[in-house]
């Protein structure tokens, strides 16, 4: 079978009417990815075993005995802890590393009876836009090879663009979903900070990360968040929604009104992104909303606020990698010193050696009141600056990110353009609001990606407003994986 | 900007070496992140309570109840080097 | 304020004490393993207490609540907001390597305790702050020669340990001498152990204390400090400080100076030496801990554990004064022990004699336990049994001197007073009409001295009193043999 076109909602309608086999239809998500990851190189490690024997235990049951969503197959970002399967964050230190217990987002899954493919490739750490910075493998934009699907959710945006599963799961910190779903030409939701559980997820910066889907449309969105959101007794920041998340209704935006963010959109953006994003507007207002520009003062100064807040809890929650308890070890030091030097020289990147020393330096003795309070105060700004606006709009737009994806290596040499990748993500997450990509058409033949962001907790709403653009402007998502050694066409 | 002493002294803090071409690059690098996030200190922001977590919860406790722990094999399996049940480390200072 | 160290009446010790006490909470601190002492290695651990990737912390509720007792037994303010911060550093025993504590809004600050000194003084030392956090697992040093971690090839991590919850208390610099530290100690131990939330056991180290060390000319300003770490006994604490002071006046007189570092005091030599021989300069980097929210521990919660709290010692030393009317002295004593206090109240509502009680309470039977070693409520000899006994005394059928005797044996077979007296014929004759018999015979024995009696010579009744314990083996009633002897030989 072909499963190259399937939603998630297609794989359960098919499972439901007996057209597929729990067994068969995992057959042929493993068969598409040794025929296509060759050239993607979305996934680190592909369980086919497990896959298999739990997509038998699906068959096995009753079919009315069965969940809604039981039998249908996933891919998941290599961050999330899944218990017994190796788990590495794309991380050298992390090689080996066999969770002794599932992430809650896990356990949910796995008792709403999904069949987890294997793990996808990311950033080291999830530090990064490009997933270059990957210990393993780099990972290539389904829509032009030579590529980067963006990062840090790289492997799960590629993965679900070049239906290499149905759907996937992401982690956001500050574009993660976002940045790689508008780059690979799929959905990427970032939720509420707090609407799922981070407990299992492997932390990178823990006041900004949150899980999120990564799909092929926004109903698909809506029913992977309501799967795995909830208020966590592990996650004591977490809180769930406050009502489900889908599935999306209506197809009108009449008399909502959409703030367009001044700041996201003039000279930050690459031509071709803001012709995208301005037919989206037209779009919108042919729907029935009403768009107008709105301006954000502080969101400028998010980026700077972000590389000091993200580093400097990234530099304490990397600081367990040791080599005393799980990972990589370096073999042979005289001394504990200089084993944890070794270790940690060894096992990790230089990208996240970079953050890690920012990190460090910024909460170093004499320093933390000018960074890191000054950044959190800014923090408090940007969240001032976005209530504000939403006193006025029910939910503000700009496109993901400012340019399509770029060449595989060519930022790799300056972080600071690889970081401004984020300019229009990373305000958002440290408001903690809950933000939605969705595929607004294409630049050179390459995604653009609209992103649209709502008060807090409101993806309710979100979901359903980005459902009715989604309808209106009926973007493709499957990349027709044109180039490279595999020929495969939807 | 940042010396190289100060680039020193953080890897030791954050216990990575890095070989001189890397510092070198290290305090270039990070000299450039430091001038750009130093944008923030023009800002008066002294009337303004830094923000720790954006969404603001209090008071989520635990009630003091067991709860199973991992048995002895899952909890050292993954320990590069285990000696009488417990994790060895090379001889400390 | 006296001077410090030996031989050098010139110089002044500044001390303030850094307490971690062990709550006895059921969970750990941050997850659910149970807190144990004595188990097989990492069989009390989760992921959450091993570090393990991707894992968050939450507060256990009780571990507040005891943290709160605490700080409001020492006179705290409790704040109305309180957050945890990461200490960050790396060490073995560290499975994070970030202890989760509270750094710049703890829970209790600005408190005190009064301390009563033995010459019945009173010091007060201030309390700087009561704050929670997290203890580290366990580090076993192996190969070397001395199970010390200078000589050790290479160590061993346990971390069942790993995540109990600690209080820390930090003392005011209040404390000039190793005998007011001592006092400090044992009274805020006496304390803590009152609350309930900790087993205060310093061998088992769930008491642990450092201090902060300085010494200078008296109206100089303050010295540099250094760190003496984990004393574990009283007694530890005392010698540590004499040795650390000694060092410091010595250094000083030599005209060197004294480094700030940490030193570790060594109770097999009596000296104290450098912990670390490459002292890192310490940088923490605290900073707020997101995975966790603040505390608001609003004006209800405080009033409900204060009301919850039991009479601390201060309090019940007033009381026992004006009670019992007890000297404050003795009231002092039983305040900071409390299973002594109990015992002693009880002990005086069963004999209604308050006097005898005390002078019972601290003599003989403090003396027992102290001697067995045994926790008051282990003793054999229970309030009852010692009630019984004394009401023996009472009714005149046991001398002061016979009850010590029954006493001992109580207390080494558990029997009943009226068991041990039976059992050794022990009982006095308190029966006049055996009594004048006796008594008959030995005035018509001695016609001289009978009748020296009568013509006024008073003190010939010691003569006939001596005759008749001498006839009754010492078992008369002494009291009823001179009313008896008065009565005969006056009326002969
Ligand atoms: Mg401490
Ligand atoms: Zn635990």
């Amino acid at each position: 079978m072909d499963v190259a076109t399937l939603t998630a909602h297609d794989c359960r309608d098919l499972l439901a009417g007996r057209e597929v086999s729990a067994v068969e239809l995992t057959r042929a998500y493993l068969d598409r990815i040794a025929q296509v990851d060759d050239v993607v190189q979305a996934y680190l490690a592909v369980d086919e075993a497990g896959a298999l024997a739990a997509a038998a235990a699906v068959d096995a049951k009753p079919r009315d005995e069965r969940l809604t969503w039981e039998g249908v197959p996933i891919g998941l970002k290599d961050i999330l802890c899944v218990k017994g399967m190796e788990t590495t964050c794309a991380s050298r230190i992390l090689k080996g590393y066999i969770p002794p217990y599932d992430a809650t987002v896990i356990a949910k899954l796995r008792a709403a009876g999904l069949i987890f493919l294997g793990k996808l490739n990311m950033d080291e750490f999830a530090m990064g836009s490009s997933t270059e910075n990957s210990a393993f493998k780099t990972t290539r934009n389904p829509w032009d090879p030579d590529r980067v699907p963006g990062g840090s959710s790289g492997g799960s945006a590629a993965c679900v663009a070049a239906a290499l599963a149905p759907w996937a799961l992401g982690t956001d910190t500050g574009g993660s979903i976002r940045q790689p779903a508008s780059l690979c030409g799929v959905v990427g939701l970032k939720p509420t900070y707090g609407a799922v559980s981070r407990y299992g997820l492997i932390a990178f910066a823990s006041s900004l990360d949150q899980i999120g889907p990564l799909t092929h449309d926004v109903r698909d969105a809506a029913a992977l968040l309501d799967l795995i959101a909830g208020r966590d007794p592990l996650d004591c920041t977490s809180t769930g929604l406050i009502e489900p998340a889908g599935p999306p209704e209506g197809d009108s935006l009449k008399g909502l009104r959409f703030g367009v963010i001044k700041e996201f959109t003039g000279e930050a953006c690459d031509a071709g992104v803001r012709r995208t994003f301005d037919s989206a507007v037209k779009a919108i207002g042919t729907l029935g909303g009403v768009c107008e520009e709105v301006s954000l003062p502080s969101v400028e100064r998010g980026i700077a606020a972000y590389y000091l807040i993200a580093p400097s809890e990234a530099s304490s929650n990397l600081a367990r990698f040791d080599g005393v308890r799980y990972g990589h070890r370096h073999a042979g030091s005289q001394d504990l010193n200089e084993m944890y030097v070794r270790t940690r020289s060894e096992g990790f990147g230089a990208e996240v050696k970079r953050r890690i020393m920012i990190g460090t330096h910024a909460l170093s003795a004499g320093y933390y009141d000018a960074y890191y309070a000054q950044a959190q105060r800014t923090r408090t700004l940007i969240i001032q600056d976005f209530a504000d606006a939403f006193d006025h709009f029910d939910f503000l737009i700009s496109p993901t990110s400012p340019t399509v994806a770029f060449k595989i290596g060519e930022r790799v040499a300056d972080p600071l353009a690889m970081y401004c990748s984020d300019l229009c993500t990373i305000p958002v997450s440290l408001a903690a609001l809950p933000a939605v990509s969705v595929p607004a058409g294409f630049s050179d033949g390459l995604p653009v990606g609209l992103q649209i962001i709502g008060p807090h907790f409101s993806e309710r709403n979100l979901l359903s407003m980005a459902h009715a653009f989604e309808q209106h402007v009926q973007v493709g998502t499957v990349a027709p994986l044109r180039a490279g050694s595999a020929e495969v066409t939807p | 900007m940042i010396s190289r002493e100060e680039v020193e002294h953080v890897a030791r803090l954050a216990r990575l070496h890095f070989d001189e071409d890397e510092l070198a690059r290290l305090q270039s690098e990070l000299g450039t992140i430091i001038d750009y996030v130093n944008r923030l200190s023009e800002l008066d922001l002294s009337g303004l309570e830094p923000t720790s977590h954006a969404v603001p919860l209090e008071n989520v406790l635990r009630a003091d109840e067991p709860v199973a722990g991992l048995a002895h094999e899952e909890a050292t399996r993954n320990g590069p080097d285990i000696e009488r049940g417990q994790f060895v480390v090379p001889r400390i200072g | 304020m006296s001077a410090a160290g030996i031989g050098h009446d010139v110089w002044e010790a500044v001390i303030g004490l850094e307490i971690h006490v062990q709550l006895n909470t059921r969970t750990k601190m941050f997850c659910g393993c149970e807190v144990t002492f004595g188990e097989p290695p990492n069989t009390k651990v989760c992921p959450i207490c091993l570090g393990h990737p991707g894992v968050l912390p939450v507060t256990n509720e009780k571990a507040v609540e005891h943290a709160t007792r605490i700080a409001l037994a020492l006179n705290c303010r409790i704040a109305e907001r309180t957050i945890f911060h990461r200490k960050n550093y790396f060490y073995p025993d560290l499975p994070k390597a970030y202890q989760i504590s509270q750094y710049d809004l703890p829970l209790g600050i600005g408190g005190y305790l009064d301390v009563e000194m033995d010459d019945g003084s009173n010091l007060r030392v201030g309390i700087t702050r009561v704050h929670m956090e997290e203890d580290a697992g366990k580090l076993v040093h192996a190969g070397g020669a001395s199970g010390r971690i200078d000589g050790a090839d290479y160590s061993l991590v346990d971390f069942n340990r790993g995540g109990t919850p600690l209080v820390e208390i930090v003392s005011e610099p209040d404390i000039s001498t190793p005998d007011q530290a001592r006092a400090y100690l044992v009274q805020l131990r006496n304390l803590v152990e009152q609350l309930g939330v900790s087993d205060v056991n310093m061998e088992e180290g769930s008491l642990r204390c450092d201090a902060n060390v300085s010494v200078r000319r008296p109206g100089e300003p303050l010295g540099v400090k250094t760190e003496l770490k984990n004393m574990n006994s009283f007694r530890f604490l005392h010698r540590g400080l004499e040795a650390e002071i000694e060092r410091q006046v010595t250094a000083l007189e030599a005209g060197e100076r004294v480094v700030q570092e940490t030193v570790h005091f060594d109770p097999a030599t009596g000296t104290v030496s450098t912990l670390r021989s490459k002292e890192e300069a310490h940088d923490y980097r605290y900073f707020p801990e997101p995975d966790l929210t603040p505390i608001v521990l609003d004006a209800a919660f405080v009033d409900r554990v204060r009301a919850a709290l039991p009479e601390l010692p201060a309090a019940r030393k007033e009381r026992l004064v004006s009670q019992f009317d007890l000297a404050p002295k003795d009231a002092a004593l039983l305040a900071a022990n409390k299973p002594l206090g109990d015992y002693f109240e009880a002990l005086a509502a069963a004999t209604g004699d308050a006097r005898i009680s005390v002078n019972w309470v601290l003599g003989d039977f403090s003396a027992h336990v102290n001697s067995t070693g045994l926790q008051v409520a282990e003793s054999p000899v229970t309030v009852e049994l010692l009630a019984g006994l004394l009401g023996l005394v009472a009714n005149g059928t046991l001398s002061g001197k016979m009850a010590k005797e029954v006493f001992e044996t109580m207390a080494e077979t558990g029997q009943s007073a009226g068991e041990i007296v039976a059992e050794k014929g022990l009982g006095q004759i308190s029966d006049a009409d055996e009594l004048e018999a006796i008594i008959n015979r030995i005035v018509s024995a001695n016609p001289g001295p009978a009748e020296e009696f009568r013509q006024g010579r008073e003190k010939i009744l010691g003569f006939f009193v001596g005759q008749v314990m001498k006839e009754t083996r010492g078992q008369a009633n002494p009291q009823l043999v001179n009313e008896l002897l008065r009565k005969h030989l006056s009326s002969a």
